[in-house]
């Protein structure tokens, strides 16, 4: 792997990951809904009594509100790992033009 | 591998938050210990609660036809190990409880087993396993990445399988009378999670690859104080 940069395959990796995705959209009608629900599903198909015994305190009233908080989410860590990147990048910049001066 | 709220019996729900309430106390016990004897690799605990912060943010579509999402727990299991991310993922799971009702508070225990400790658990072992070998290091950081995310989601299709035919984890004698439900159930949620995280988990393990290379560039210090590189594999990367 040393040879063939890391990078690339990953980039090759997502490349193949959306083009079949895009063309999986092309003839399955699947929404691509969560698994999550999904396995929720399968309880109640192997155990068509069961009750949930508590609910959530709070629901997020839609899909957009839902979409917003997930974002918030993602955002929270990029915000972190750009920091990190950044901050190692420039340093390690300096560095190399203070040896230099 | 969110197991909504209400969805696992009172006995199970019990059990799991038993076990991750150790777990979590272990977990902060050293934490401690890093803030108080290591804090320069601090910036580096950020990151990787950072990652999961993202990777578990993203749900993705899989060639099943359904959408999961990434667990991000590699690179905090390999560098800080499964205990201190069982807090760092207590934290995410806590957050998608509380304000997207995904997962819940009764099942947080349950989550939080599998997604903070078991799957990091497994990719802690495999990495400390592959980490002395000639091995080279980035296709250990890989399959580390990869079991850390699809050893979460057949904990949880196992979770859900027991208690589909085990009332409580006590109904031992259930489980041996209806040994073949149980095991028609595990193949059901395996078919559900663990089959849709396939391409998913390879994602994530690239993902971390290339994460891990920038982190050695640029700070390799950071893996060497937490006993995830060597000084020789270090300069390797670095040449």
């Amino acid at each position: 792997m040393s040879s063939i940069k890391v990078e690339y395959i990953l980039i090759a990796a997502l490349v193949i990951f959306a083009v079949f995705f895009v063309w999986q959209t092309t003839w399955s009608d699947s929404e691509f809904g969560g698994a999550d629900g999904e396995a929720e599903e399968l309880i109640y198909e192997l155990n068509p009594d069961y009750e949930p015994w508590w609910e959530p305190f709070w629901e997020p009233p839609g899909g957009e509100t839902e979409s917003l908080l997930f974002c918030l989410q993602g955002a929270i860590g990029a915000l972190i790992i750009g920091i990190f990147f950044g901050y190692y990048y420039a340093m390690n910049k300096f560095k190399k033009q203070n040896a230099k001066a | 591998m969110h197991i909504m709220e209400g969805m696992l019996p009172v006995g199970w729900a019990a059990f799991w938050w038993g076990l991750t309430a150790i777990i979590l106390v272990a977990g902060i016990i050293q934490l401690n210990k890093v803030v108080r004897k290591n804090r320069e690799v601090l910036p580096l605990l950020a990151v990787s609660g950072a990652f999961i912060f993202v990777l578990s943010s993203l749900k993705l579509p899989s060639v099943t036809g359904s959408s999961s999402h990434p667990t991000g727990t590699g690179l905090s299991s390999f560098t800080f190990g499964p205990l201190i991310t069982a807090v760092l993922s207590a934290i995410v799971l806590l957050f998608q409880a509380l304000l997207l009702a995904h997962g819940g508070i009764t099942t947080l225990g349950a989550n939080c087993f599998s997604m903070g400790f078991f799957g990091p658990l497994l990719a802690y072992a495999l990495y400390k396993a592959l980490q002395k070998t000639k091995l080279n290091i980035y296709y250990t950081v890989f399959l580390a990445a990869f079991v850390a995310d699809l050893g979460t989601y057949v904990v949880t299709a196992l979770q859900l399988a027991l208690a589909s035919v085990m009332n409580s984890p006590l109904a031992i004698s259930a489980l041996i009378e209806n040994f073949s439900g149980f095991l028609s159930a595990s193949a059901g949620f395996l078919g559900v999670f663990a089959v849709t995280q396939v391409p998913l988990a390879i994602l994530e393990g690239l993902i971390i690859v290339v994460a891990f290379k920038y982190i050695a560039k640029l700070k390799g210090d950071f893996l060497l104080k937490t006993d995830a590189i060597s000084e020789e594999q270090l300069t390797k990367i670095n040449s």
